[in-house]
């Protein structure tokens, strides 16, 4: 270790020295700022957040929290539905949830993962309030007063007593979890400790729907009949065995209108819950609809990325998907050979050109330059469409082989809507990418490399072989490396003029976030392409080094 | 001088011209003739057509019209690569992705070399120029000395009889310079081998020749021994061109056989030989090399002519007093004189009379 060299004011020269090329660095920083905030703003963060999309499935758990707890003890491999305490659970979750008419967002998600639950959800939502309409008409006969909000009000409200806080808190909690509607609100309402304590599972949904009335509806607690689920509820309360020492420790206001209740509940005629949603729709019988819901439970899940992988989830671990639903790995593949191919093209036919460009007078150079970069003044789709126009069937390729006599009338080349009409589109498309890079190198190697070479006893082949063309590489590369990335998550040209065979994956992704909405999957494929282009940039890093790529100099 | 078709000619070029541009010539009618072993330097300034004439010598750029011979065979038609001519590079183009052993071995791997031939040859190559332990690096590991040590040796190790160096020591400082001037000369005469070098160093061109070409104009102005051309320039440009010179502007009065008498425009007369001036009235350009003018009385001849002189400036160089004159109504007259214990030390201001040997005063083409 050297001695600590010291500045002329005494203070190690390192620290003065960091002082001094600090202010260089903050306006440094200050020059990007703009750039950099608007990166991070614009690019940044919203691909981190689809990112997040690719695993995350918060969807479940916050739209029926109580079924995935009670489903958590179900064993699937049983191969038969779970028992009433679920179908319970599914009731109340699904009744809040069909208000907020959140429901149905839930059976997209789980629809994508299996086919037919989104109508299960739609179709149960619709008839939910059936089943506590019964107890509703039981309790109305029973005593008219039920069905006035007023009664309800001052059954559950706060009048002095212990305030039943923590309930509160947790039904607004679930109820933010649930919508995106603002629940914030300060409500009018208290719910009591004693009534929470001797109807428990009452008190929560009458709770829930206050909050939600007050909040969403807008509307006067006291004055509004509670949901129907409040009243299954009350007879859910009421039928638990310890319902009667319950009730007898309860002596708060409608304690008598609870007692006649709770006297009739045993005669009410209702199915039961798991009858119920059964008589709704048979789907719910169906072990692999609760297998689904149960895999798909917890928040995050890597289930769209083994979806893009054609994998799935299932009870018994993670197997291939139907054979007939297979598509991702082929079309990744796909991606990458057609992806490469196109790249190769680039290479043959650019490098010709910059060589040219590199070696001609600067006159004729530069016409030639502005011939490469024609392209770029025309649209993407402009040029796209004219590739349709020359390459279908009938256009101008095809009629001119025909006429030349190279292929036969009534078998002419199919050049569109296939693999081979995307590559020639998309080689045409990216030519000018692979030129440039190319031409910036070439155009510093200098001629007396060649000469050298010849005068070594070298042939032009030799020469170009051995001594021109490996400092080209590092143009070579980076023309590459922009034609590959540029092309494997190229959309629009493969979407004119690919038809089935010849679409990418990024078309795919498209699909996926425009028409199925299937965000979550889309984010998964997106995250595999970023993934599989780092990792061949990293391969390239190793072969051949990135240091060795050039834009020029 | 050799003739141009001398049976023992290696190198010939006959009336060759060569036009970019079909509309200017950029040599003229070049007629050069070399015999083996010899170290010819083509030296001129830039744009005279020397380093062409290289060019078409390698192959890298075909003659308008006329004959290029390399050993009594044409080789106009012959591409470069099958030439066997051995050339230096003013940027040394050592491959860069090469190590310098792969560059040496490069020659001789598309002459389809042996391996273990090879590997001898590179060794020997790279001891030659004494880089013997630098095979294994890249040229950009390398000085500029060190790589142009390499590019010798790589235009070297695959023997070839004739070798071309193109300014090859254009790009480094004056001390190493001369210690690879010196280094390139023993080489070439060690090995026999013929080399056409192309510079526009004059001093070289003197210093590593046996014959000097002067390039200008698209031709050649004078193709001799380095002191046949500093001490007989045959026209003004060649004495111009090499090294320095005092010129004065006059009139030929009457010519004597090999001597002549010149009026200069201020109206001194002055003795000079005739050397590219015909007849009596001419006017001509007289030259005087600096290092020749006399101003002691007792060192001239009996008789000679000598002009008045004044000292405007004394400049001590070290080795030489360079003084300056005003002579003849001009003051950019030079002399040169030795530093030596003896010497008179002239003083600004100082009257003197300068004359010189008949001999060294050349009278050339105005």
């Amino acid at each position: 270790m050297s001695e600590q060299v010291l500045a002329a004011d005494g203070r190690p020269l390192k620290s003065s020295l960091n002082r001094a090329l600090r202010r260089q660095k903050m306006r440094a920083l200050m020059l990007i700022a703009p750039l950099l905030l608007f990166i991070m703003l614009t690019f940044v963060i919203p691909i981190g957040q689809m990112l997040f999309r690719s695993v995350e499935n918060q969807i479940v758990g916050n739209t029926i929290p109580k079924t995935v707890a009670a489903l958590a003890a179900w064993d699937a491999d049983q191969n038969e539905a779970p028992d009433e305490t679920v179908f319970q659970a599914l009731f109340y979750d699904m009744f809040v949830a069909a208000e907020a008419k959140e429901h149905t967002k839930l059976g997209s998600r789980l629809n994508y993962e299996q086919a037919g639950i989104s109508s299960l959800f739609r179709k149960s939502g619709r008839s939910l309030s059936d089943i506590g309409e019964l107890y509703q008409d039981a309790f109305e006969d029973l005593n008219p007063a039920w069905g006035d909000g007023a009664f309800w009000f001052d059954l559950m409200n706060d009048n002095g007593g212990a305030i039943a806080s923590g309930l509160m808190i947790q039904q607004r909690d679930r109820l933010k979890r649930l919508t995106s509607a603002d629940i914030s609100l300060d409500v009018d309402f208290a719910l009591r400790g004693d009534i929470a304590q001797a109807l428990p599972l009452t008190a929560q949904q009458y709770a829930s729907w206050a909050l939600y009335t007050a909040n969403v509806d807008n509307d006067v607690i006291a004055e509004e009949t509670p949901w129907e689920a409040v009243y299954a509820a009350l007879a859910d309360d009421l039928r638990d065995p310890e319902a009667g020492a319950r009730l007898a420790a309860y002596d708060g206001p409608g304690a008598d209108s609870l007692l006649a209740a709770l006297a009739i509940v045993p005669d009410i005629a209702a199915p039961s819950y798991k009858d119920a949603f059964a008589e709704i729709d048979s789907g719910w019988l169906e072990p692999r609809v609760w297998q689904t819901i149960q895999t798909y439970s917890p928040p995050f899940t890597p289930g769209y990325f083994l979806n893009s992988i054609d994998l799935e989830q299932t009870p018994n671990g993670i197997e291939w998907r139907p054979e007939n639903q297979q598509i991702y790995l082929t079309l990744f593949w796909r991606t990458l050979v057609m992806s490469l191919t196109i790249t190769g093209s680039c290479i043959l036919l650019g490098y010709p050109v910059a060589w040219m460009l590199a070696n001609l007078p600067a006159r004729t150079a530069n016409l030639l330059m502005i011939l490469v970069l024609l392209p770029f003044w025309t649209s993407l789709l402009v040029r796209t469409s004219a590739w349709k126009v020359l390459l279908q069937d009938q256009g101008v390729i095809n009629s001119l082989l025909v006429w030349i006599g190279l292929v036969a009338d009534d078998n002419r080349l199919s050049l569109i809507n296939n693999a081979t009409g995307t590559i020639i589109a998309m080689t045409h498309i990216l030519l000018p990418f692979m030129i440039l890079p190319l031409y910036s190198v070439l155009k510093t190697i200098p001629p007396s490399y060649l000469r050298a070479a010849k005068s070594l006893g070298a042939t032009n082949w030799t020469a170009f072989w051995r001594v021109y063309f490996p400092q080209s590489i590092p143009g070579i590369g980076a023309g590459s490396i922009l034609c590959f990335i540029l092309s494997i998550g190229y959309y629009i040209t493969p979407e004119i003029v690919g038809g089935t065979r010849g679409v990418f994956i990024s078309n795919r992704i498209a699909y996926h976030i425009s028409t199925s909405l299937n965000w979550g999957l889309a984010a998964a494929l997106g995250a595999i392409l970023l993934a599989a282009v780092l990792l061949l940039y990293w391969a390239y890093d190793r072969i051949v080094g990135i240091d060795n790529v050039k834009l020029g100099g | 001088m050799s003739q141009a078709g001398n049976s023992a000619a290696f190198v010939e070029f006959e009336r060759v011209q060569k036009s970019y541009d079909g509309e200017t010539l950029v040599v003229k009618d070049l007629n050069l003739s070399m015999p083996k072993g010899e170290f010819l330097t083509m030296l001129g300034p830039s744009g005279s057509g020397k380093t062409t004439c290289l060019m078409m010598l390698a192959g890298f750029e075909t003659a308008t019209h006329g004959a290029i011979r390399l050993d009594g065979v044409s080789i106009n038609d012959i591409p470069p690569h099958k030439r066997g001519i051995g050339m230096v590079f003013q940027n040394y183009a050592l491959f860069p992705h090469m190590t310098v052993a792969e560059n040496l071995s490069f020659p001789l791997e598309v002459r389809k070399m042996g391996k273990s031939l090879r590997e001898e040859k590179v060794k020997r190559a790279l001891e030659m120029v004494q880089m013997g332990d630098f095979g294994g690096r890249r040229p950009a590991q390398l000085s500029g000395g060190q790589q142009q040590r390499i590019a010798l040796a790589r235009a070297l190790v695959f023997e070839p009889e004739l070798v071309l160096m193109d300014e090859p020591l254009g790009a480094l400082d004056k001390q190493l310079r001369e210690t690879l001037q010196f280094e390139i000369t023993n080489l070439a005469h060690d090995l026999g081998i013929t080399v056409v070098y192309v510079t526009h160093d004059q001093t070289e061109a003197l210093t590593m020749s046996d014959r000097v070409a002067v390039f200008d104009d698209g031709r050649i102005q004078q193709l001799a021994p380095p002191d046949e051309l500093y001490e007989k320039p045959q026209n003004s440009f060649v004495a111009q061109f090499i090294g320095e010179n005092n010129t004065l502007d006059g009139v030929v009065q009457e010519i004597r056989g090999d001597t002549c008498i010149v009026k200069l425009d201020s109206g001194d007369v002055i003795d000079a030989v005739p050397v590219n001036v015909a007849n009596v009235g001419d006017r001509t350009l007289v030259s005087i090399r600096p290092e020749r003018v006399e101003f002691d009385k007792s060192r001239l001849q009996e008789g000679a002519h000598t002009l008045k002189a004044e000292v405007l400036e004394f400049i001590y160089m070290g080795d030489i007093f360079r003084t300056r004159l005003r002579v003849a109504g001009r003051d950019d007259f030079i002399i040169k004189t030795r530093n030596a214990p003896d010497q008179v030390r002239l003083e600004p201001g100082q009257q003197i009379d300068i004359g010189w040997l008949a001999e060294d005063c050349r009278a050339l083409d105005a």
